[in-house]
């Protein structure tokens, strides 16, 4: 048996033995999602010790080195554990920006103190990360962010307004971009810092979406202090550090684009609500709408996975993320449109009945903003047209 | 398994692509088609393919050949869709060499596979009597006589009908259009009594047949696996073929947008490059991710095809319904982002667009792969 077989069987032993059975469906509650954090409250004991049973193997974060609490996996025993996880149709132990963002960004950049200090405690889902990017004046023109970090020696003091904040009211640390240099060119003077939420002068507000849920905040920040052990990477050199966590996220959001594992596939859902005539769906115009979403759904889930396969072998041409974003993102509101179809007048209860709390509009109008956060759809166009095409 | 190609894969697919524009480029094509080429293809060429060993490539290695697998000839047909090269690589050495490998006896492999593998014999598959794919409405019949079968009925659309020594026909000995029990697979000389061709003058230059068989009689010796059990190879046969028309299209796909997108950083109006106008960058973006899909897809159906994986009908019509799409995309805006141009004989464009649908519609177009998808399915 070679390593990686072995590796399997392990694996497979280990996740029968620990996954609790209520953690091996698929997520159809926003609870359900296990996001961590000082202030988070499990929604069952399963899920507690789900979460603890998997971080105490850095299996949260399976590829990250186990000097910071990872699980120091190989790509390929990585791939094999989520395999393995599919198998079973687990649930993600740990929804996290900072395991899919910060993380491999302090990974990447930061000081050894820093990825001492946060690595291990993002594994663990002790700390809840936030991401402060956008500003009023600047979305898909990041660069032009105003918010500024006021040079005081051993700190900086933030001021400003960011928006868009993912869960910023329930969070314990940002990652935050500043301008800390006003008088450099756009994106010469900008720096990553993290702080505290806590910190005297952070104020969060939730805003209501279209959807009814406030996932995103506004956040103000007045005369904020951000220690200077606290910057990743260089001063003034955050646009590289800003922008290689974009990919990231990018490759996060694009992930929307994949069914999860277990759950019914379209075709499937339609059949058992509105029959099947002669083996084929009783409605032909809808059935010919959702065979073509499967198609390039099918199509999607083969390229991402052909995407990390050429990156593991080194083949491929790499600055593939903005387009698994934009497919992604736009398969999942196509997936949504037609959910909405199959479902008929019962996808319009808000409340009440057997809505399940109003689930399906409510998840049909997040996914609006899919295509816009992390980058519009239009912006990730554009990365493909110069990056990739190299069109001027 | 991995989704990539490995290293003797890539090395077939930089050699195919040396060949091929050596030898094949679509210059050649339009010589044939400017010479009204009957065949659509020049034996010189067929005869450095199987010089190139590309006959054998999915022959048995019991039998004379390569056994390098459907992967590795994936990688050359790809590269035929950049090229547009005809030859007879896609009719016997996949479709022929595919259903004898899926069905005939052990005697006849060995008299027919080594001489397939050395490039002798040509072989066509007589499938279809519409003008649409539909392998279980077989009408043509196969009536028991004496020690063999008459063959009443008739074929068309046939790839290569005209050209290849013999043919394999899909004929009825038993049931009812529709039904997919009762259908058998025969091997016929072409030339035998009663078989009466012609040709079909088809939008991309190649050889397709109209082919009739005037009760003709054969020996039991044609038989090619069980009588009235042949649409499982059929089957397995049309799912390979397939698989390859994708990969060609995908060929197709990716040669059009690499030309277009050259056009789009050399063509000036307004005083600048077309290809600074987002307008063109955005469809050019969609256009690559596309592309980005289909590749996976047309790779996942053949090593589906390699490991004789149970999903292989599945994947097949995820990639040529994925592929149909795509290709027709593709034709299409080139020949718009190129303007006047792109209309024009002079410019190879229209070759393109001219190869991509009847490669689309061989053995089943988007709409007949998508619902094969569907069904398969469960819905």
């Amino acid at each position: 048996m070679s390593d990686l077989q072995a590796f399997r069987q392990q694996t497979r032993e280990w996740l029968e033995q620990n996954c609790p059975q209520s953690m091996r469906s698929p997520v159809t509650d926003s609870a359900d999602v296990c996001w961590g954090g000082r202030n988070w409250t499990f929604k069952s004991v399963e899920q507690k010790q789900w979460l603890e049973r998997m971080a105490a193997r850095g299996w949260t974060a399976p590829d990250w080195p186990a000097e910071y609490g990872g699980g120091g996996l190989s790509k390929a025993e990585t791939k094999i554990l989520r395999e393995e996880m599919a198998r079973i149709n687990a649930r993600s132990p740990l929804d996290s920006f900072g395991i899919w963002m910060i993380g491999p960004a302090l990974l990447k950049f930061g000081s050894e103190a820093l990825k001492q200090q946060h690595l291990p405690p993002i594994v663990r889902g002790e700390i809840r990360w936030c991401q402060g990017y956008s500003e009023p004046g600047s979305g898909s023109d990041l660069a032009g962010l105003q918010a500024r970090g006021e040079d005081r020696g051993d700190h900086f003091i933030a001021n400003g307004q960011k928006v868009w904040t993912s869960y910023a009211d329930k969070c314990d640390w940002m990652f935050c971009l500043l301008r800390t240099d006003p008088e450099a060119k756009k994106q010469m003077g900008i720096s990553l810092v993290l702080f505290d939420m806590t910190t005297p002068g952070v104020t969060p507000k939730p805003i209501k979406l279209i959807s009814g849920s406030s996932p995103f905040c506004e956040t103000f920040l007045d005369n904020v202090r951000v220690e200077k052990d606290q910057v990743v990477g260089e001063i003034n050199q955050g646009w590289t550090i800003a922008k290689y966590l974009l990919t990231h996220e990018r490759e996060m959001i694009g992930g929307f684009g994949l069914t999860e594992a277990g759950s019914k596939t379209l075709g499937q859902i339609a059949a058992d609500s509105l029959g099947v005539e002669q083996g084929r769906l009783a409605n032909p115009l809808l059935r010919s709408d959702i065979l073509k979403w499967e198609i390039d759904g099918a199509a999607f889930a083969l390229t991402a996975e052909r995407v990390k396969d050429e990156a593991k072998s080194g083949q491929g041409v790499g600055a593939t993320s903005a387009m698994l974003k934009y497919y992604g993102t736009e398969l999942n509101k196509r997936r949504y449109e037609l959910i909405m179809k199959i479902d008929g007048s019962n996808a319009m209860v808000w409340n009440g009945g057997d809505s399940n709390g109003g689930w399906t509009p409510r998840t049909w109008l997040r996914t609006k903003g899919n295509s816009i956060e992390g980058g519009t759809s239009e912006i990730q166009l554009n990365i493909i047209a110069k990056n990739i095409l190299g069109l001027g | 398994m991995a989704l990539v190609i490995n290293q003797e894969q890539q090395m077939l697919r930089e050699s195919a692509q040396g060949f091929l524009t050596e030898y094949a480029p679509i210059s050649e094509l339009r010589k044939l088609r400017d010479a009204g080429s009957e065949k659509g293809y020049g034996d010189d060429l067929w005869r450095r393919m199987a010089e190139m060993g590309w006959a054998a490539i999915l022959v048995p290695e019991a039998y004379g050949g390569l056994e390098f697998g459907h992967l590795g000839m994936g990688q050359i047909i790809e590269q035929t869709g950049r090229t547009l090269t005809a030859s007879p690589l896609f009719s016997t050495a996949i479709l022929g060499v595919t259903a004898i490998n899926l069905s005939a006896s052990e005697e006849q492999k060995a008299e027919l596979l080594p001489t397939i593998a050395g490039g002798e014999l040509t072989i066509a598959l007589a499938v279809d009597e519409t003008a649409h794919h539909a392998p279980s409405q077989i009408s043509m019949t196969a009536t028991p006589e004496g020690e063999g079968y008459i063959l009443d009925g008739s074929k068309c659309f046939v790839a290569e009908g005209g050209n290849a020594n013999k043919l394999i026909v899909a004929a009825r000995t038993a049931g009812n259009p529709g039904e997919t029990d009762g259908i058998s697979l025969f091997l016929v000389d072409s030339a035998v009594s009663g078989v009466e061709i012609e040709r079909t003058e088809m939008v991309d230059c190649r050889n397709y047949a109209t082919i009739r068989f005037n009760r003709v009689v054969v020996d039991s010796s044609a038989l090619l696996g069980q009588e009235g059990a042949g649409y499982g190879p059929l089957s397995a046969t049309l799912d390979a073929g397939n698989a390859y028309l994708a990969a060609e299209l995908l060929g197709i796909a990716q040669e059009t947008f690499d030309t277009t997108l050259q056009y789009l950083k050399e063509r000036k109006q307004f005083g600048v490059l077309i290809g600074s106008f987002q307008a063109l960058q955005h469809r050019a973006a969609q256009w690559w991710s596309e592309i980005e899909l289909c590749k996976s897809v047309v790779l996942k159906a053949l090593q589906a095809l390699d490991s004789d994986d149970e999903k292989s009908p599945l994947l097949v019509s995820i990639a040529k319904a994925k592929l149909c799409e795509v290709a027709e995309l593709a034709t299409n805006e080139a020949i718009q982002m190129h303007g006047g141009i792109g209309m024009t004989d002079e410019y190879d464009i229209g070759f393109y667009i001219k190869r991509a649908r009847p490669a689309a519609m061989l053995f089943g177009d988007y709409s007949y792969h998508g619902d094969r998808f569907a069904r398969l399915s469960g819905y």
